[in-house]
């Protein structure tokens, strides 16, 4: 099922709220995990996985050092 | 063809564990790589750990913890006839760690082999054990976890120098009316044997982040299985003891148990990742400690290279 980039978004900020404590209303598309919302490279395995549980697509380790923002998720999750 | 005759069960009698004396901080670690007690504490939960000198070997602290637990069930040397130790960071492949930690704990010719099965090994090793006892192969069987990761670790390297640890502990496995150690639930999932192995066959390497995943997601049901195969209810566990790898694979995995009632060993925050000593060592200080009451019910867990894994129900001496 297709989810708009809206739905991912806040799917998004729920999920990284609850993981890191980032409140949700942060969670734009332009933040970069690491310089903005200060998420480290296991707290982005937990996002991917709960992302994956949210959204029904796998995000394999390989690939999230390229996911970089929010928006680069939220593309990869639209692909 | 005659058969041993078989004992309705098999209990831990008694533990012992041995730190080596040298303390190593984070901020020790940030004087020779790139980082900081802030990082460390964040990412792996460790704030100090124990390294062994360099003429300090595997067998050296094996024996300690050994003879303690010998010590503490009140069991003569002749009172063994089986001993293992598992241990995957041996100075030498050959000869083995178990048949020299017999003989210089005056154990008279034992049965004596070691596991490999890293970080999981002493839960597969307490599995062995306790069916061997149970089938009639031994009646006492000395269990030891003992590692000397440091001397298999990249000092330059701040991904694995400040995690891995040394150390040991050990604990007797007895014949008993009652049985005292549950079914162990194993298995292995070799096709990831890519994600901990050795560099250059000298250093210890993982991938974290696929390690963090594995553990984060797939291991909570091994640990559900052992209590269901039990007959334990999670709400009736006071202890869940796994592998103490990282704190935040720890904590991740206690929170899906269902059991927030039960005490989770935190013992890699002063002890680092002992690899297939932790369970035991982590254990045997908790009962040290005070904090688990004999005839409580705890629950351990081993997991790591292989990929392995291993866990177990068990009622504490």
């Amino acid at each position: 099922m297709a989810y708009s980039d809206k739905e991912i978004l806040d799917g998004l900020g729920e999920i990284i709220d609850e993981i890191a404590g980032v409140p949700a209303g942060d969670v734009t598309p332009e933040k970069s995990f690491v310089d903005d919302l200060d998420i480290d490279s296991l707290s982005m395995v937990e996002i991917a996985v709960a992302a994956q549980d949210k959204f029904g697509v796998e995000i394999p380790d390989d690939q999230l050092k390229d996911l970089k923002t929010v928006q680069d998720v939220i593309v990869f999750i639209q692909k | 063809m005659k058969i041993s005759p078989a004992s309705p069960g098999a209990r831990i009698v008694a533990l012992g564990e041995y730190q080596p004396a040298n303390i190593v901080t984070n901020a020790d670690l940030a004087a020779r790589v790139d980082t900081s007690d802030e990082w460390i504490q964040s990412r792996v939960g460790i704030r100090e750990r124990r390294v062994a000198g360099p003429e300090e070997s595997v067998v050296d602290m094996a024996v300690i913890a050994g003879g303690k637990a010998l010590a503490a069930g009140g069991l003569a040397p002749e009172d063994i006839d089986l001993v293992i130790v598992a241990t995957c960071t041996q100075e030498d492949q050959i000869p083995n760690a178990s048949a020299s930690v017999a003989a210089r704990l005056g154990i008279p010719s034992p049965g004596a082999f070691d596991v490999n099965a890293a970080c999981a090994g002493f839960c597969y090793a307490l599995g062995v054990a306790n069916d061997a006892v149970r089938a009639g192969s031994a009646r006492n069987v000395l269990v030891v976890g003992a590692e000397k990761l440091s001397q298999w670790i990249d000092w330059t390297d701040r991904t694995t120098c400040v995690i891995f640890a040394d150390g040991a502990g050990a604990a007797v496995v007895s014949a008993s009316e009652e049985p005292g150690i549950g079914p162990v639930v194993w298995g292995s999932s070799g096709e990831r044997a890519d994600k901990i192995y050795m560099r250059e066959n000298k250093y210890l390497y993982q991938e974290g982040q696929a390690v963090f995943r594995w553990t984060t997601t797939e291991l909570y049901p091994v640990a559900l299985e052992a209590l269901e195969r039990a007959g334990v209810a999670p709400e009736e566990l006071t202890a869940f003891v796994p592998h103490q790898a990282n704190l935040r694979i720890v904590e991740s995995i206690a929170r899906k148990l269902g059991a927030p009632q039960a005490l989770v060993a935190r013992d890699i925050v002063t002890a680092g990742n002992t690899s297939s000593a932790s369970v035991p060592l982590a254990l045997s200080r908790m009962i040290g400690r005070g904090e688990l009451p004999s005839g409580s019910t705890v629950l351990t867990m081993g997991y790591g290279a292989g990929l392995a894994y291993a866990a177990q129900v068990l009622r504490v001496p």
